[in-house]
């Protein structure tokens, strides 16, 4: 659209589900993965606790979980502000 | 049938169909052949693009490396798979719009300066060349074993089949041919997993058997795995032992690398639209994480079968005689290995055993001094040997042992001979027509392309001689590289309107330089061993080692190019506009097609 202020609310909400994406995206690898992982270590998983399934294995799930939402809520947000490609 | 003849059989058929569906493609398409992935869907598109990334890295040397230190080598788990986060959001859908084909193109343009583009091609070429010689160390360990040579003779002989392979080149470009790839690469990763976990576990997921019970103990498997260990001296499995901040920044360097790579990049601008670029980072990754999902399990158990055969009587008992070695049919893979030179073990003490133990934990060497030991006596476990090894080790039948050689050969030849293109089109292509000599003929550009991949090639295998580490840990050197120097260069491309042309080459050349020269401060002057003033295991700053300075490298990049910017004049009109029309998709449709 040639709307100004249409394209930079476009922007700001994808900036927006972006950075959510972000703090998820950091918070499973960095956090649970490695940093919070002591807070995690009463859950136990399989002979050993929550953190160490993070680090192996949930946070790669976790990953493909934001890319497949970012790329169905960006399409949506597309056609919502009108700069989907017909 | 001869186990050599097997291997022989796989790798010849796995080849003769890659060749046979690049025939077949190019005489539908020749179009196919550069814009490999246009028309494509984005299933079939993400299936080429992670038989693209795969790499020996991946394939040979990773899940070694897990085994061997458990729970703190999760980073390269997490950092190869988090990449693609920031790809799909931050990189992709934009990179596409924008609708060129190469990634120093793109920086060219925005930071409207050839000096941009020509520095971009630079950072380019400094990290594909560092991430062949990681690729050169897999291939060397492959053909060693699967010719039964030494890893030199198997180095030298790979280099070559590599350096034709690239030449013939064209089938690379082929989408079919990577698909193709990948189902080579894939079953041969899995399938002896999926019978190693149904031999310990009974469960055919070995993503779910690591976390399963271990049904010979009746115990949890890691458990299990975290007792013997333990009780030889070594680490605990699943404990966190290395340093926490190095570990977060070589998580965040390979994560950024992965979002920095020319030879990933690429596959997301020649996707038919903007949607696309988002669904195939996201198909891609998928492909991906069948492997990634798998690698620990393989670890894990590739650790506890290998502790087993040591100590056939159990941890304190005795342990395996030199006899048993060498006559024993579940010892064979260890003589094969041998041959390599990259497995080796001496029985110190002349007890006609084998013990393998931590030697450099005190309470092991007082077992050792009661029980008449002198030291480790399996001398020598190269990490990059354990995937290839592992059916043998667990006793797989003989097409498992081929299909695994296939796979490892394809991983490792695929994405070097990429990454050979993408370094010699860079260089005659970007640097020698776009910037040096723009009046160079045809026949000249195609001639210094070759001369090109015979010196990277040539330097690489040189290199690949005493590598500067385990294919793994130089792949992650390269992404440190790219981390440092492209990924900022694209992000703030993108996300900021603000930056400008002496903003983004300060930062590209602070964010290369200060990375390479910590590397190099750290693995020795252009890896050349011995030219180190720094050892990883007590480096410059902090605790920060050499595999992990492309987070610092970056941050440096970021912070250069932000503070040069604000100082100097503003970027044009015109790429302001740039900017705002590569952030929305309309538009998006005829982009590419002009190429």
């Amino acid at each position: 659209m040639s709307d100004k202020t249409d394209k930079s609310g476009y922007w700001t909400a994808n900036l927006r589900i972006v950075a959510w994406c972000l703090v998820i995206w950091a918070l499973v690898s960095f956090g649970f993965g490695i940093l919070l992982r002591p807070l995690l270590s009463g859950i136990q998983v399989g002979g050993t606790d929550l953190g160490f399934w993070f680090a192996q294995q949930g946070s790669i799930l976790v990953f493909l979980a934001l890319i497949f939402f970012y790329a169905w809520r960006m399409n949506r947000l597309d056609r919502q502000f009108g700069v989907d490609e017909q | 049938m001869d186990q050599f003849v097997v291997n022989l059989i796989f790798v010849g058929a796995s080849f003769a169909l890659y060749i046979g569906i690049a025939i077949w493609a190019r005489a539908g398409s020749t179009s196919e052949f550069y814009a490999a992935g246009r028309g494509v869907h984005p299933v079939t598109n993400g299936m080429a693009t992670a038989a693209d990334w795969m790499s020996a890295a991946s394939f040979i040397s990773m899940a070694g490396l897990i085994a061997f230190v458990g729970y703190d080598n999760s980073t390269y788990l997490m950092g190869w798979t988090g990449g693609y986060v920031l790809l799909a959001l931050l990189l992709a859908p934009y990179l596409r719009k924008f609708g060129k084909f190469t990634v120093s193109e793109f920086i060219g343009d925005r930071f409207y300066s050839p000096t941009a583009r020509m520095v971009a091609v630079i950072c380019l070429v400094v990290a594909s060349v560092t991430y062949v010689i990681g690729q050169m160390t897999g291939v060397g360990v492959a053909f060693g074993r699967f010719l039964e040579v030494d890893n030199t003779t198997g180095l030298l002989i790979g280099a070559c089949v590599v350096f034709a392979y690239a030449v013939f080149g064209g089938m690379k470009g082929v989408t079919y041919t990577q698909v193709a790839q990948y189902v080579v690469l894939i079953t041969a990763f899995t399938i002896p997993a999926i019978f190693i976990s149904l031999q310990l576990t009974g469960n055919p997921v070995p993503a779910l058997g690591l976390f399963g019970e271990h049904q010979e103990s009746g115990e949890p498997l890691l458990a299990t795995l975290n007792q013997i260990v333990t009780d030889l001296g070594f680490a605990e499995y699943t404990a966190h032992h290395a340093d926490t901040l190095n570990m977060v920044l070589f998580t965040l360097s390979l994560m950024i690398g992965t979002a920095g790579l020319p030879h990933v990049i690429m596959r997301f601008f020649t996707v038919p639209r903007v949607s696309d670029a988002r669904w195939s980072a996201g198909w891609t990754l998928v492909f991906i994480s069948l492997l990634y999902l798998t690698a620990p399990a393989v670890g894990a158990m590739a650790r506890l079968n290998i502790t087993e055969l040591m100590w056939p009587e159990g941890t304190s008992g005795q342990a395996v005689s030199v006899e048993q070695i060498q006559t024993d049919a579940d010892y064979a893979w260890m003589e094969t290995w041998q041959k390599t030179g990259l497995l080796g073990w001496e029985d110190k003490n002349g007890d006609g055993r084998i013990q393998y133990y931590n030697d450099a934990n005190p309470q092991m060497q007082e077992r050792a001094e009661a029980a008449g030991w002198q030291g480790n006596e399996l001398t020598n476990f190269n990490r990059d040997i354990l995937v290839l090894a592992n059916p043998e080790i667990a006793n797989l039948p003989g097409w498992v042992i081929g299909l695994v050689a296939a796979g490892g050969l394809a991983a490792a030849l695929s994405t070097a001979a990429g990454l050979l293109l993408a370094i010699s089109s860079a260089i005659s292509h970007d640097l020698l027509k776009g910037q040096l000599t723009p009046n160079m003929s045809e026949k000249a550009e195609l001639l210094s392309a070759r001369i090109a991949m015979a010196v990277a090639i040539a330097v690489a295998t040189w290199l690949g001689l005493n590598p500067p580490g385990f294919a793994a840990q130089t792949v992650a050197l390269a992404f440190g590289i790219a981390a440092a120097s492209i990924f900022p260069a694209l992000m703030m491309g993108i996300f900021s309107k603000r930056i400008n042309n002496v903003g983004a080459v300060a930062g590209m050349l602070v964010g290369l330089i200060v990375t390479v020269v910590y590397i190099f401060l750290h693995k020795g002057w252009f890896f050349i061993p011995g030219t180190n003033t720094f050892d990883d295991s007590d480096p410059l700053f902090l605790t920060v080692q050499s595999t992990s300075f492309g987070a610092i490298g970056a941050i440096l990049n970021f912070a250069t190019a932000i503070g040069v910017s604000r100082v100097t004049a503003a970027p044009p009109q015109e790429i302001q506009d740039l900017v705002e029309s590569v952030r929305v998709p309309r538009g998006a449709g005829a982009a590419a097609a002009d190429h």
